[in-house]
């Protein structure tokens, strides 16, 4: 009967959904296991944020100190490794984000465990569902032996919310060889923005190819993400001719979201687009070509030319809200 | 300097794959085989920093059947300088595919690996990092830029995260995984397959290296996503807007 040890990641003093996201899969999993759902939050000076963790119903696992002010896979690695040796863990989980893709292959590694990546369902303690071939098929994996480690889509489980038996908070100690790194922390240039975040947005409008160039990102698309109070996405071929950053991109290679309305400007609807957001719970696709391939997965299709219906649907939008 | 790059002969990006009758892999009939896409972007980088640090030598490996042969000789063809090949009937998970590499680096000790962020077959996005911790070296995954200093001893890496660029520097040797903007790769020229059919392409049966390749996930079972259907065109934005407000009521 071992534990679910859950990676905590939090940004700007908060924990974002994501992470809540992986604390609930950590729960279910401590169901599937009968034993305890333990949550690790590493960094400097996160004594605040560790007790704030045990209000979601987790024993907390501080580990605080300078050597992980900033993200790095080695030594967080050592730190999580050592997490699950002292805690009689049997599933190390996170939330499939940037960190939780960086780290967790490297825990496996380190424990020799079996990995699921990218997992949507707990079938029972050892077995998940992960899709794979961008989403066209769905494969049931039993992951042999312990301790595994499993990384959870970030849109197959609601975030956990505050209620039930607050946590504890236990402190890791490690020797200070242990968490030697080899990794150097340069910059973090932050994407600003006042939109909503796209892995956490109730709405986001996509552009594709269709938009021809970056500047019209700026001059269609973000008119109608402000009047929507959407985040903004991108299809993979408007990120690969540079229009606009990798981090925004929606698919099999970038981001999956599944929020309740989906609009896709200009964007054809090729199979790694699809694999990012064909969860969402309405998709609305604009294109003038009728054949689009987007056009048969959209609850809602228009075919038009989006330099005219994207300005016509933001100004429909703000006058309905006003 | 020698860089080592890994090659995953996976099916075309475009193909939609069908569910094999055993119910646990797919169809390979009529399956057109390409490099994997990110490979392609970190064989292009290695070719990069060749062209940059004179006396660089790029390395292929892959491990599959003899059929990866074809995509070896295409990264051959790009100019890479010679090629391995570790023959495997069975399909080898994450950490098996790390072991067979973390071998063939102590044998070819490059100051870099380079390896796509993730194989757009089985979609594990592991390989990489598993490797880096096998041999205790840093890690640098879905780098959008790579800059070697001038002594070879280091790299400043600019990785894609969650909501912007973030900024490493690694002592090497080390491991960086490509992501889709690090680089366009370049189309093998005609000479460059001329030459690519004379370059050394090694063999090596799995066995013979000796790592514990056996498999600890197994696939229980392979299904087809429920289908989404497609509903109906609406006429105008009017519409559009109408249907979204009173009828799925998202707006």
């Amino acid at each position: 009967m071992g534990n679910v040890l859950v990676v905590a990641e939090h940004l700007h003093g908060k924990f974002p959904k994501t992470t809540l996201v992986g604390v609930e899969a950590g729960k279910q999993m401590a169901g599937h296991l009968g034993g305890k759902c333990l949550a690790a939050v590493l960094g400097q000076g996160i004594g605040a944020l560790a007790t704030e963790l045990t209000e979601y119903g987790v024993d907390v696992v501080a580990v605080d100190g300078p050597p992980f002010a900033h993200y790095l896979a080695d030594a967080y690695t050592a730190a999580i490794a050592e997490v699950a040796k002292q805690h009689d863990v049997e599933v190390v989980m996170a939330a499939a984000t940037a960190v939780g893709k960086d780290l967790l292959p490297r825990v496996a590694a380190r424990l020799g465990a079996a990995m699921g990546s990218d997992v949507t369902a707990i079938v029972d303690k050892a077995t998940f569902k992960r899709p794979m071939y961008a989403g066209n098929a769905i494969a049931t994996v039993a992951l042999a032996g312990s301790p595994r480690v499993v990384s959870v889509r970030t849109t197959a489980f609601d975030a956990a919310k505050k209620g039930g038996e607050k946590g504890k908070v236990t402190a890791l100690s490690m020797s200070p060889d242990a968490t030697s790194t080899k990794m150097q922390f340069v910059e973090f240039a932050e994407t600003k923005s006042d939109r909503p975040v796209l892995t956490e947005a109730r709405i986001v409008c996509s552009g594709g190819r269709g938009l021809k160039n970056g500047e019209n990102f700026t001059i269609y698309l973000e008119p109608l993400c402000e009047a929507l109070g959407a985040a903004m996405g991108a299809s993979r071929a408007a990120v690969d001719a540079g229009f606009v950053p990798n981090d925004l991109q929606v698919g099999q290679t970038g981001k999956v979201v599944a929020p309740e309305l989906y609009i896709a400007v200009g964007i054809s609807g090729a199979i790694q687009h699809l694999a990012g957001m064909k969860d969402s719970k309405v998709i609305v696709a604009i294109n003038k070509d009728e054949e689009a391939p987007i056009f048969q997965i959209s609850d809602y299709g228009l075919v038009a030319d989006l330099f005219k219906a994207v300005p016509e649907l933001t100004e429909e939008v703000k006058k309905l809200k006003a | 300097m020698k860089i080592l790059v890994a090659v995953k002969r996976v099916p075309d990006p475009e193909t939609v794959v069908k569910i094999a009758p055993d119910g646990v892999g797919i169809t390979t009939d009529n399956v057109k085989w390409v490099i994997n896409p990110f490979d392609e972007i970190a064989i292009e980088e290695g070719l990069r920093l060749k062209e940059k640090v004179s006396g660089t030598e790029v390395v292929l490996v892959s491990i599959g059947q003899k059929a990866a042969q074809e995509q070896l000789r295409t990264g051959l063809a790009m100019g890479a300088d010679r090629a391995i090949l570790v023959l495997s009937d069975q399909a080898l998970e994450p950490l098996a595919v790390a072991r067979v590499l973390q071998k063939l680096v102590e044998q070819e000790k490059p100051e870099l690996v380079l390896l796509g962020k993730q194989a757009i077959d089985d979609d594990s996005n592991c390989a990489g990092q598993m490797l880096a911790e096998l041999l205790g070296w840093p890690q640098a995954t879905f780098a959008s830029k790579v800059e070697v200093g001038g002594d070879q001893r280091a790299a400043r890496v600019t990785r894609e995260v969650d909501g912007g660029l973030e900024t490493l520097n690694i002592p090497l040797p080390a491991i960086v995984t490509a992501d889709l903007r690090l680089n366009e790769p370049r189309y093998a020229s005609l000479p460059g397959i001329m030459k690519a059919r004379k370059k050394e392409l090694k063999e090596i049966a799995v066995a013979d290296l000796g790592v514990d390749v056996a498999p600890k996930a197994r696939i229980v079972k392979l299904e087809t996503p429920p289908k989404r259907t497609g509903g109906r065109k609406v006429g105008s934005v009017q519409e559009l807007v109408q249907v979204l407000h009173n009828e799925a009521k998202v707006i």
